[in-house]
C-alpha cells in the first residue's frame, strides 16, 4: 500500500491568454524522489508554487498531506519545506540567526530552537560557519543552508526547485547526498530540475514537463521502455560478422539490435541479458572482446522522445 | 475564497526582525546624526530669537519649534524636509529588497500569510521613526529647557505632545508611499528615485501650482471660489496637510486655516489664543486627511502585493 502525500488534479495556470501549467496530474507517494523535469519555462516552479499556496490555482485541484494549500496554506507549509531556485538569505545576519527567524516564523518553541538549528546545521555540514555572516557564504552553501532550514522545520515534504542549479560539480555531487540522506529519513522529496542526468542519480520517479504539460511520468526504466523500448542497453563489441545480429535478436527479452559500428550491436532489452548475450555470440563462433550494461538515461530517453516528435520544439536539455 | 488562520500570525515576528534589522543598520546610524545635528541646529536658531524678543510670551516653548533665524529654517521646517526623507529611507527598498536578495519566497513558504510580511515590515518602519523623532523631540525640549530656563506649560506641552503624534503620522504618509513603490518596481533605484520625485513635487510643486490650476478648471469663477478652490487642490499633497496642522497647533492665535468672510470675524478679539481642544478642531480635518492617507496608501500596496507572483 502507498500513501499518497501530494496529490495534483488538472492543475492549471494561467497568465492572461497563455496557460503555463496545462492540467496536470499527479501524485507523490510518501518517502520517494519525485522529479519535475523538464527546460526552463515549462512550469515546473508554477506547478510547485501552486502546491505551496504560494500561486492561485485557477483550475483543477491539489492535496499536500491531506489540505488543499489554496485554501489551508499555513498547515500545508507548516510541514513543507521549500527550496526556492537560486535561494537567498539576509547577508547581514550569521547563519545561525538568519535559521533563528525562520524558526521563529514557524513556530518552534524558544527552548527547542537552538538545539534544532545547531543539530540542522551539523547535518549540511555547516557547523563550523554557522556564526558566520551569509554574505560570506558561496552558492553551495546557500543551498546547503537552505537543506538545514527544511532538516530544521522536520518537513514531511521537501520542495527543492533546481537544486543543482549554478553549483560546481563537487558541490553538486554533495547536495545530492543530502537530498538522499533526507529520503532515507523518511522525508518526500519532490524535486524540479532542467539538468537530467544529475537528477536521474535520485530520482525513483520523473514527471517530463514540456509546454505545461506533463508529456511523460513514470520510473526511468519505464519511461526507457515506453520511448525506447527497453530499459536497459547492452553494447557487445564481438568478432564474427554481421549475422550475429540475428543471433543476438533472438536473446529472450532483447527488443532490437542495432549495428552501431562494424562489430559493434547494441541492444535494447527489457532486463539484463549481458550473459545469454555473451552465450549466443559463443554458440555463433564469434570472439567476445568487450560487453557492457548502460541503463537508459534520462537525456536518451529525452532526446529521443522529443525526436520522434517533430512537431514539438526540441528543447536544449543540458 | 475562505483561507484558513489568521494573518496576523507572524506579525510580531516579522516586526521585531525587522525593528532590529532598522536599528542596527547604516541608515539608522545617519538618521541619528541628523537627529543631533537637526535639533542643534534648530534650536541654536531659535533660542536667539526667542531670548530677544518674546520674554513675556505665554507660549515661550512652542516658539522653539516655529522661530528660525535666517538662514537656518525653523524646527518645524527641518522636520517637514527630515520626516519624508526619513521615512523614504526607511521603505523605498522593503518588498522589492526581499525580492533582490531573493528571500521573499523563503520567508512567505513559511506558514505565514503575506498579509504578516507587509504590515510587520510597515510597523517596523513606523516604530523606528517614531523612536527617531521621539528622541528628536526630547532632546529639543531637554535643550530648551537648559538654555531658557523657563519650564513648559502644561498645555503647551500638551500641543508639542499632539504635534509629535502628528508628525509621526505623517511619517507614516510617505512610509506608505514609499512602500507602495517598492511593491510596484522591482529595482530598489527606480522606487527610491520615484518615491522622492513625488515628494519633491508634493512639496515644492504642487502647493505652487494649485492655484493656477483651479484658474485652468473653473475659469471666471469670483475670487472667494478661486482662493477655495486652490486651497482644496493643494490640500491633496500630505505637505500642505501637515504644514497647516502644525500651523494650528503650535500657534494657539490661528483661528483659521484658509480664507476668512470678514462677517465671520465679528466678535472675535485678534491675537487672543485659543484652547488646545479648538486648535485641534480646526486642524482635524487636516489630520484625519493625512492618516486616511496613509491608510489608503497601505491600502493599494497591500493589494498589489497580495496579486504579485513571489517567483524572482
Amino acid at each position: 500500500m502507498t500513501d499518497i502525500i501530494i496529490a495534483a488534479d488538472r492543475l492549471t495556470k494561467r497568465y492572461g491568454p497563455a496557460t503555463v501549467v496545462d492540467h496536470i496530474s499527479f501524485d507523490v507517494s510518501r518517502g520517494e524522489i519525485f522529479g519535475l523535469l523538464g527546460p526552463n519555462g515549462a512550469g515546473k516552479t508554477t506547478t510547485i508554487l501552486m502546491l505551496l499556496g504560494l500561486s492561485e490555482i485557477d483550475e483543477g485541484q491539489a492535496r499536500v498531506l491531506g489540505h488543499d494549500p489554496a485554501r489551508d496554506p499555513l498547515t500545508v507549509k507548516r510541514h513543507v519545506g521549500y527550496l526556492p531556485d537560486s535561494v537567498g538569505f539576509y547577508d547581514n545576519l550569521t547563519a545561525a540567526d538568519n535559521l533563528h527567524y525562520t524558526a521563529r516564523l514557524i513556530g518552534i518553541p524558544a527552548p527547542e530552537r537552538d538545539p534544532r538549528i545547531k543539530a540542522a546545521l551539523a547535518r549540511v555540514g555547516l557547523s563550523e560557519v554557522g556564526d558566520k555572516k551569509v554574505g560570506a557564504y558561496s552558492r553551495g552553501m546557500r543551498q546547503r543552508l537552505g537543506l538545514a532550514e527544511i532538516v530544521m522545520k522536520d518537513a514531511k515534504i521537501a520542495i527543492l526547485d533546481e537544486p543543482t542549479n549554478g553549483l560546481d560539480p563537487q558541490a553538486s555531487l554533495e547536495l545530492l547526498d543530502l537530498i538522499r540522506s533526507l529520503k532515507s529519513s523518511g522525508v518526500t522529496v519532490l524535486l524540479s530540475s532542467h539538468l537530467l542526468d544529475r537528477v536521474q542519480s535520485v530520482c525513483d520517479r520523473v514527471a517530463l514537463f514540456q509546454n505545461g504539460k506533463i508529456v511523460l511520468l513514470g520510473t526511468i526504466g519505464e519511461l526507457g521502455r515506453q520511448v525506447l523500448g527497453g530499459g536497459f542497453a547492452v553494447e557487445v563489441e564481438c568478432s564474427g560478422g554481421h549475422a550475429l545480429s540475428k543471433q543476438l535478436a533472438t536473446v529472450p527479452g532483447v527488443r532490437s539490435v542495432a549495428e552501431s559500428a562494424d562489430g559493434v550491436f547494441r541492444l535494447l532489452c527489457d532486463r539484463d541479458v549481458r550473459s545469454d548475450a555473451a552465450a549466443a555470440v559463443v554458440k555463433a563462433g564469434g570472439q567476445l572482446t568487450r560487453l557492457e550494461l548502460e541503463r537508459a538515461s534520462l537525456e536518451q530517453i529525452y532526446t529521443s522522445y522529443f525526436k520522434d516528435r517533430p512537431e514539438q520544439q526540441v528543447p536544449h536539455a543540458a | 475564497m475562505q483561507r484558513k488562520g489568521t494573518p496576523l500570525r507572524g506579525v510580531g515576528i516579522v516586526t521585531l526582525k525587522e525593528l532590529s534589522d532598522h536599528l542596527s543598520s547604516a541608515r539608522m546610524r545617519v538618521l541619528e546624526w541628523l537627529v543631533v545635528l537637526t535639533a542643534l541646529a534648530a534650536l541654536y536658531g531659535a533660542i536667539q530669537v526667542v531670548r530677544d524678543t518674546t520674554a513675556e510670551d505665554p507660549f515661550l516653548f512652542l516658539r522653539l519649534f516655529t522661530k528660525s533665524q535666517e538662514p537656518l529654517p525653523s524646527f518645524v521646517g527641518f522636520l517637514s524636509f527630515l520626516v519624508p526623507l526619513m521615512a523614504i529611507g526607511l521603505g523605498f527598498d522593503a518588498i522589492n529588497g526581499e525580492h533582490n536578495r531573493r528571500t521573499l519566497s523563503r520567508i512567505l513558504s513559511q506558514p505565514i500569510y503575506r498579509d504578516a510580511l507587509l504590515f510587520g515590515k510597515f510597523l517596523a518602519a513606523l516604530a523606528t521613526l517614531a523612536i527617531s523623532l521621539i528622541a528628536l523631540w526630547l532632546l529639543v525640549i531637554g535643550l530648551g529647557l537648559l538654555l531658557l530656563g523657563v519650564p513648559p506649560g502644561g498645555e503647551e506641552m500638551l500641543r508639542a505632545l499632539v504635534f509629535l503624534v502628528v508628525t509621526i503620522a505623517y511619517a507614516g504618509v510617505w512610509l506608505s508611499l514609499a512602500m507602495l513603490f517598492s511593491i510596484l518596481f522591482r529595482s530598489a533605484a527606480t522606487a527610491a528615485l520615484t518615491t522622492l520625485g513625488l515628494w519633491l513635487f508634493l512639496t515644492a510643486i504642487w502647493p505652487a501650482l494649485a492655484s493656477g490650476a483651479i484658474r485652468l478648471l473653473m475659469p471666471g469663477a469670483d475670487q472667494a471660489t478661486m482662493l477655495i478652490g486652490g486651497q482644496m487642490l493643494a490640500r491633496l499633497s500630505p505637505a500642505t496637510l501637515y504644514g497647516e496642522t502644525v500651523l494650528a497647533l503650535l500657534d494657539p492665535t490661528t483661528r483659521a486655516l484658509g480664507p476668512v468672510y470678514l462677517s465671520q470675524l465679528q466678535g472675535a478679539i485678534m491675537g487672543a489664543p485659543l484652547p488646545l481642544g479648538e486648535s485641534v478642531l480646526i486642524a482635524w480635518p487636516q489630520i484625519v486627511g493625512l492618516i486616511a492617507a496613509t491608510i489608503l496608501l497601505f491600502v493599494a500596496g497591500y493589494v498589489v502585493f497580495q496579486r504579485q507572483e513571489v517567483r524572482a
